[in-house]
């Protein structure tokens, strides 16, 4: 028997079971391990509406993989649990976490601290977004605009009332391909917060309602295309878009919502019926390389005789 | 912005629909016709003013300010059309922009209202003065 051994037992036995809950992820991180400074936005409006705002600072372990929301986290569970934030799926399917990171609205977890190459990271709530506490906002004006732009298939045609005959909108890959892009999106909020008309305006709906109005009209299943027009044209619908690009810049999905907006303006004036230009698929397989190559030499030989 | 600015909104939806539909009835206009109106005057502007530059061009500038090289301008029928267009086309373009600004910056009933009253008012008065002064100084010629 050892008598210089340490018992480990008796060691832990003294640590609470944060501190080694703690203690045995820092021994198991990477040899890169790093900490950052997270500078999270605290107030809470609700409860206490003269609260000031002020900013809490945490140092946080990450790795290279680490995501803000991993580092909000970390601080929630180890430092301050009473930090508010809204998360869910964790990857970028839900659009629950959003947040001001580092001056640009984004996602926390699909934003990676490496890829923000700093060590000072500011989580502050989404603007033009009234504050609840902390992270959180307040969705219900934005849900408001969503709404007023119908964001339903309208179709007096469809025979749904007969339940004896089974009946099934009829589209085409290509029809799908009109509004598919307008269709990712989330409602994450972030195009809401980049726009600097929402920041001024309060009734103008929004890059989010007005892509989705484009996302139905462009439908072919739909055929309530006028009223949807309608609700969009007025002195605070969609003409005091004044094309920022921040929307489609921010927005994590690739809906580019400037992109709806603008196609439906033309749609408006009546001066063209454009759509979203479908990008046409190449074959790159080898058997075309081949067949593209016998075609440049055919050429060839027609020019030489 | 805080929970209470957001169900001032709310309430002042309604009022402003009312609003737009106020004003809607006034000018019998929607929003996007109203736009198009305004980018066809805001090109047509830039098409006359550059014909009003080139004809400025045709005399040295000390010259073209004199009173009776001014007066002459008018005496030109074709000119004093050109004249009363650019009036008519940088009256509309400019006072609906400004209605634009103005109404983003607050979205009140009271204040949409009075935007809306004033940039009406104020087109229909800029653009009666400036006929009067074309028609006036054309008639100065006969005199």
């Amino acid at each position: 028997m050892n008598i210089f051994k340490k018992d480990k037992r008796k060691e832990i036995k003294n640590e609470s079971p944060l501190e080694i809950k703690r203690s045995n992820i820092s021994t198991t991180t990477s040899s890169n391990k790093s900490s950052v400074k997270l500078r999270v936005f605290r107030i809470n409006a609700v409860q206490n509406p003269n609260d000031v705002p002020h900013f809490d600072e945490f140092h946080v372990p990450v790795k290279r993989w680490t995501t803000v929301l991993d580092a909000l986290l970390d601080a929630k569970s180890y430092q301050d649990s009473s930090i508010g934030i809204r998360y869910s799926c964790r990857m970028a399917s839900c659009g629950s976490c959003g947040m001001k990171i580092n001056g640009i609205p984004r996602l926390a977890c699909y934003t990676k601290i490496s890829d923000l190459d700093t060590n000072t990271i500011t989580c502050e709530p989404l603007p033009n977004f009234p504050y609840i506490r902390d992270l959180v906002t307040d969705f219900s004006q934005f849900f408001n605009h969503h709404r007023s732009v119908m964001p339903f298939i309208q179709n007096k045609k469809a025979d749904i009332p007969d339940v004896n005959e089974l009946s099934e909108y009829e589209q085409s890959p290509q029809d799908l391909d009109k509004f598919l892009q307008f269709s990712y999106c989330i409602k994450c909020g972030l195009c809401y917060s980049a726009c600097p008309t929402v920041a001024t305006d309060l009734k103008f709906p929004g890059p989010q309602a007005l892509s989705q109005a484009y996302r139905y009209f462009a439908d072919s299943r739909d055929s309530d295309k006028s009223n949807r027009l309608k609700v969009i044209d007025t002195s605070h619908g969609i003409w005091r878009c004044h094309f920022a690009g921040s929307c489609s810049n921010v927005c994590p999905k690739g809906v580019d919502p400037a992109l709806g907006i603008q196609l439906l303006r033309s749609h408006l004036l009546g001066i063209s019926n454009s759509e979203k230009k479908i990008a046409k698929l190449q074959d790159r397989s080898l058997n075309s390389y081949r067949e593209e190559e016998e075609e440049k030499e055919k050429e060839k030989e027609e020019e030489k005789e | 912005m805080t929970s209470d600015s957001i169900k001032n909104n709310n309430r002042n939806k309604n009022n402003s629909k009312n609003t737009t539909q106020w004003f809607s009835n006034i000018t019998l206009l929607r929003e996007s016709q109203i736009m198009k109106i305004h980018y066809i005057t805001g090109v047509g502007a830039l098409f006359v003013v550059a014909i009003h530059i080139m004809m400025r061009l045709i005399m040295p500038f000390n010259m073209s300010l004199e009173f009776e090289n001014v007066i002459l301008n008018y005496k030109n029928v074709f000119y004093a059309l050109l004249l009363e267009s650019i009036l008519i086309l940088i009256a509309i373009h400019g006072f609906n922009g400004l209605r634009v600004i103005l109404l983003e910056i607050r979205q009140t009933q009271i204040w949409e209202r009075a935007v809306n009253i004033l940039v009406i008012v104020a087109m229909i008065g800029i653009i009666a003065y400036g006929t009067r002064t074309i028609i006036i100084a054309n008639g100065f010629s006969l005199g």
